[in-house]
């Protein structure tokens, strides 16, 4: 393996920086030509009109309106390239899943609605299901939370960056790390050896005996929730911590001059100031939370009750070849999403009205 | 919220004000309770990757059959882990630096790509009027949703077939090979990344101060104007923000290098191959754990020296104007 | 093994991860010069003809042993001048359908279940041997083998390697320590077994923890032992569902698996209780038995790369292992195992060149000569095979006397196979009872 090796991968990577500038600096540009173009065309237009009986074209809409026009043209463009490569990326296997879900585990015949009526009629997955929202509930409140408050506790401390660092760390670790580490913490060996697992450890030398934690339900969910817990809340701490320091120093310093409490601070000043901050922290941890899959997979795969919607999924559609139900599962989780989609809905029109 | 002062974003100067005499008192008094909690979670939080990194330097015996924590009684410290996972046994040995170099290539495009279009289309949705822009928003947020795992098929078929509607091909195959598949790579992460980008960006984006915009609209600025001369600079710490959390992702991904990219040195990245050396049948602690190591040391790096602009960025955005 | 106990380990590191990061020029590579006409060449003379083209091969296989799998067919590449581009992937059984229907599979994939070939053929995605490699195959491999990578009469892939899963582990020095004698028969397994719980210890260690895999290695109890229970014709019909999970024949074994598996005094030497089996990885189970806390261990021949590095695997070394005796002595010696199949999805002739390469006694050869590996070829020479378990295991395959079954999971639908049985196993251990858990099996069987 020599540099030889390496250069056409550097090549490649040098294409693809040039493609990006190329791309993104030609349609900045292009951007900047077309409303000349326009600008001309509209000049013609207002003296053809003048020039004629001087009443609006057939295009329908009164004048006010063209602007508008225009500025479709514009949005057009800058989506241009996002909604192109939705298209192709997520729409369409969104589309195809759905179409799936009403398919036999071959893909080859339509079966209608069975395999919703297999999702709802099996016991162990209606138990992914109750497992699923578990995690939807608890893993954005406890992430949040945690972020919420090592934020406002290391805020302006002296060793801020350090102690951001730390909780700010298993963001960096892939989840399947996270379910190494885990797993390396939930360990389990018998009484009489020596404990590898820093919780039986603990258990031990308090007094216990040793557990098999990822063995009994509903504890076993609620450990691999932990985890979770642990990734996000760096996520959470991050975001929120830089809402905190946004807040203005003079609203700060108005509400202490009051002679607020810390509590009284905090509710009334911090907690409504950091409120669109707090939405979209809440808003991404259960999007994530919601397909998460790498935890439950790497450290039960789903055994002993702990399985989620994603796990399932995978399971089904990938390592048994039923593809339908798999695909019946994924649809099952876009309906899941609707009542955040909502609760986003209400919050734009908010946003712009306001 | 409830400002309306359009006040400078980048107010960052004024961190640590003086404070007024009774308020240091009441913080001082606050401070022990708060750094007692705060080292308790901070200790909590960093407990299981330091016994991570501890076993990583132990013997295999040593970690299999006694605890981390018996590491500063009986210190026994070896390389060997890391020695096979960094080189390994197999005939790729030693390849670690050309599945490094993969991952950088992967990684950088990976990271712009998807920053620049999202921008785009976050300062569209936020601040240009057209119909049903709305409902394009809330569409795009919604694609957040749709499962990685489904999409994989679809998009390699557009790839390794093209695009064909009632049997006629409106686009050809790609036949991608080698180091080409990064392109593959790069267009998967960049589709993957793109709803999540553009719900963050725009959140930051549309709270930029709007008298401003319509000051340069007045000014007779165009879109594209406003666009780079206005929202850019402002938003840039805010893409430094997003770009570290998407350097994290496509970093520490799995799936899609696997089936975009292949396990060869040409294209793979160094997950696929810690993957790999995980070993046959093995769930083998030590290598486990030297492995987890080598792919944490680069994010790691990347987001202590960013972690100021990152910061930065999210102050910068959350300005309510 | 460099132990160091020196301070500044940090300095050491930190270069390790520097050389490691920055060390490209070392070794060269000189795959270019091929040397057609050489006279190792000339038992290639029928794969000839397709220089400069190229071969994909995909499988399970990975690390060390996907070294010497390259290496053994490293003389293929250079005297026929096809390149084979092997890469092998933990995540396997889920990938592959992937790429197969994202249009872009492997030229060859080394399959480890039949049942996986049945979907991919079924689904018109798998092509057909060549004649050359049918006949090959043919020529090389037991009628019942063949039989695996048959779909509706269409052969689609040769048998590669394999492995006997119908082993026990035990330590020949702790046996003859203690005066224990190799059982032959059901009746002498559980006299010893009661007699290493006379003298205070658990017999059995079991674990069947194994990632995304868990449950395989108990289902492997239950099919080894309903081959000791029943006709093989029986066993057949238990895989194709021609009688129901819930059979009385399958509850029996399954009591017999459990009169082991689920007593509290047999198991689980050295980890715990019963429940501890589920939790307990499959590569770790069987090490007690090196440290004497255990005396026996059921599991397949290539358990013998998981002990310890040290550790003489022989008749009377450290560890070794004896056949999983028969209950029923009219039954014959029935064998239980496993194995991978060369599955072609292109036909290019220099797919299919390789592909019947695959199933020469060359191939199989050239690589038991490397090592670690059995397979049931009738061709491979015992000369060949170092490894003294890697030798019996060979010799059992090649006993025409014995009758063979693959493993049954491997040729069940996946969703029952690799799902529901697996899933079943687990529950079974951790205290459901054998009817519920074979009428949770047997509602799964996809229509």
């Amino acid at each position: 393996m020599e540099f030889a090796d390496e250069a056409p991968k550097l090549l490649m990577l040098l294409y693809g920086l040039v493609a990006f500038v190329v791309v993104v600096g030609g349609l900045l540009l292009l951007l900047d030509a077309v409303p000349n173009y326009f600008a001309r065309r509209r000049e013609q237009r207002l003296i053809a009109a003048s020039t004629a009986k001087g009443g609006p074209g057939g295009d329908g809409p009164a004048p006010a309106a063209r602007p508008r026009r225009g500025e479709g043209l514009f949005a057009a463009f800058f989506l241009f390239p996002a909604i192109a490569l939705l298209l192709i990326g997520l729409v369409v296997p969104a589309v195809r899943t759905t179409l799936l879900s009403f398919m036999d585990g071959g893909s080859v015949n339509w079966v209608g609605l069975r395999n919703y009526g297999w999702m709802f009629s099996q016991p162990e997955i209606l138990d992914v299901l109750a497992n699923t929202l578990m995690w939807v509930v608890l893993v954005p409140l406890l992430a949040t939370s945690m972020g919420l408050l090592y934020a406002v506790l290391v805020d302006k401390a002296r060793f801020e960056a350090i102690a951001k660092s730390l909780i700010f760390m298993p963001m960096a670790i892939s989840f399947v790390g996270a379910g190494i580490i885990w797993k390396f913490v939930y360990a389990y060996r018998s009484e009489e050896q020596e404990q590898i697992g820093l919780l039986n450890q603990i258990a031990v030398s308090l007094g216990g005996e040793p557990k098999q934690w990822l063995l009994n339900s509903p504890l076993n969910t609620l450990l691999l929730i932990a985890v979770m817990v642990w990734i996000q809340a760096g996520f959470a701490m991050v975001v929120l911590s830089a809402a905190i320091k946004a807040i203005p120093a003079e609203i700060v310093e108005a509400a202490r001059l009051d002679g607020v409490n810390a509590w009284q601070m905090f509710r009334r000043v911090t907690l409504p100031s950091i409120r669109p901050a707090l939405i979209v922290v809440v808003v991404t941890i259960s999007i994530a939370t919601l397909k998460v899959f790498d935890i439950v997979r790497t450290m039960t795969n789903g055994n002993f009750n702990t399985s989620v919607i994603a796990n399932e999924m995978y399971n089904q559609a990938f390592r048994f070849g039923q593809v339908g139900q798999g695909s019946a599962l994924a649809v099952f989780l876009f309906v899941l999403v609707i009542p955040i989609v909502i609760y986003q809905i209400r919050n734009l029109r908010q946003q712009r009205e306001g | 919220m409830t400002t309306t002062t359009p006040a400078p974003p980048v107010a960052k100067g004024g961190a640590d004000r003086p404070k007024t005499a009774a308020g240091r008192v009441r913080r001082r008094l606050n401070t022990r309770v708060a750094s007692l909690v705060s080292i308790v979670i901070a200790v909590l939080w960093t407990l299981p990757t330091f016994g991570l990194f501890v076993s990583s330097f132990r013997p295999e015996q040593e970690i299999k059959t006694t605890g981390w924590w018996t590491f500063f009684t009986d210190p026994q410290v070896t390389l060997e882990n890391y020695q096979d996972v960094l080189f390994g046994r197999s005939s790729s040995a030693g390849q670690l630096a050309s599945y490094f170099v993969n991952s950088v290539v992967i990684t950088l495009p990976s990271v712009l790509f998807p920053l620049a279009f999202a921008a785009l289309a976050a300062y569209a949705l936020a601040w240009i009027k057209f119909r049903g822009r709305d409902w394009v928003y809330i569409g795009i947020f919604a694609l957040q949703i749709v499962p990685l795992q489904m999409a994989l098929v679809p998009l390699l078929s557009f790839f390794s077939q093209g695009v064909s509607v009632g049997g006629v091909q409106i686009m050809p195959a790609w036949n991608l090979d080698d180091e080409q598949r990064f392109i593959q790579v790069w267009f998967a992460h960049t589709c993957f990344a793109l709803p999540l980008a553009v719900f963050l960006l725009h959140n930051f984006i549309s709270q930029l101060p709007g008298d401003l915009m319509e000051a340069a609209r007045v000014d007779g600025a165009t879109h594209p104007k406003i666009f780079r001369t206005i929202v850019l600079p402002l938003i840039t710490p805010a893409l430094a923000a997003f770009g570290i959390f998407q350097f994290l992702w496509v970093w520490n991904d799995l799936l899609v290098a696997l089936i975009f990219a292949g396990g060869g040195n040409e294209a793979a990245p160094l997950t696929v191959r810690l993957a790999e050396l995980a070993g046959t049948r093995g769930n083998e602690w030590q290598r486990l754990t030297a492995g987890a190591f080598v792919s944490i040391i680069v994010p790691l790096i990347v987001f202590l020296s960013l972690q100021r602009y990152f910061v930065r960025g999210l102050l910068a955005g959350s300005v309510k104007g | 093994m460099a132990v160091f106990t020196r301070p500044r380990q940090a300095l050491v590191i930190a270069s390790v991860l520097g050389i490691a990061l920055s060390a490209a020029a070392c070794s060269g590579d000189d795959s270019s010069g091929t040397n057609a006409d050489s006279p190792e060449c000339a038992a290639y003379e029928p794969y000839k003809g397709h220089d400069g083209t190229e071969v994909t091969v995909y499988a399970s296989i990975r690390d060390a042993e996907a070294d010497l799998l390259e290496q053994s067919w490293a003389e293929f590449q250079d005297c026929t001048g096809i390149e084979i581009n092997y890469e092998g992937s933990g995540e396997f059984e889920a990938q592959l359908p992937v790429r197969v229907d994202g249009g872009n599979p492997p030229d060859i994939a080394l399959i480890p279940q039949p049942g996986l070939i049945k979907r991919f053929a079924d689904a018109g995605k798998l092509k057909p041997t060549s004649a050359d490699t049918k006949a090959m195959a043919e020529k090389n491999y037991p009628a019942e083998w063949l039989k695996y990578g048959t779909v509706n009469g269409q052969f689609y892939g040769a048998p590669f390697g394999s492995n006997v899963k119908s082993f026990v582990w035990y330590s020949p020095k702790t046996f003859q320590e203690k005066g224990y004698t190799v059982p032959t028969t059901w009746q002498e397994l559980i006299a010893l077994s009661d007699k290493v719980v006379a003298d205070g210890q658990k017999p059995w260690c079991v674990g069947i923890e194994s990632g995304e895999g868990t449950g395989w290695p108990a289902t492997d109890w239950i099919e080894d032992i309903m081959l000791r229970e029943n006709a093989p014709e029986v066993y057949d019909q238990w895989v194709d569902h021609g009688i129901p999970f819930s059979d009385p024949r399958i509850a029996a074994a399954f009591e017999r698996a459990g009169s082991i598996l689920k007593n509290p005094a047999y198991v689980n030497a050295g980890y715990g209780d019963v429940k501890s089996i589920s939790t307990t990885s499959f590569q770790e189970a069987g090490l007690p038995i090196v440290d004497g806390k255990c005396t026996l261990h059921r599991q397949a021949s290539f358990y013998a790369n998981q002990w310890p590095q040290g550790t003489r695997v022989a008749e009377d070394g450290d560890v070794f292992a004896f056949y999983f005796p028969p209950v029923d002595p009219s039954r014959g010696k029935p064998v239980l195992g496993g194995g991978e199949f060369a599955a072609a999805f292109a036909d290019r002739p220099e797919v299919q060149a390789f592909q019947t390469y695959l199933a020469s006694s060359e191939h199989a050869n050239a690589r038991a000569k490397l090592g670690n590996w059995v397979s049931a070829n009738k061709g491979v020479d015992l000369n060949n095979v170092a490894n003294p378990i890697d030798k019996l295991s060979v010799q059992i395959l090649q006993d025409t006397n014995a009758v063979f079954r693959f493993d049954g999971s491997d040729l069940m639908p996946a969703a029952v196979g690799a799902g529901t049985f697996w899933k079943g196993m687990i529950d079974w251990i951790n205290g459901k009872d054998t009817a519920s858990t074979l009428t949770f099996v047997e509602q799964s069987w996809p229509q």
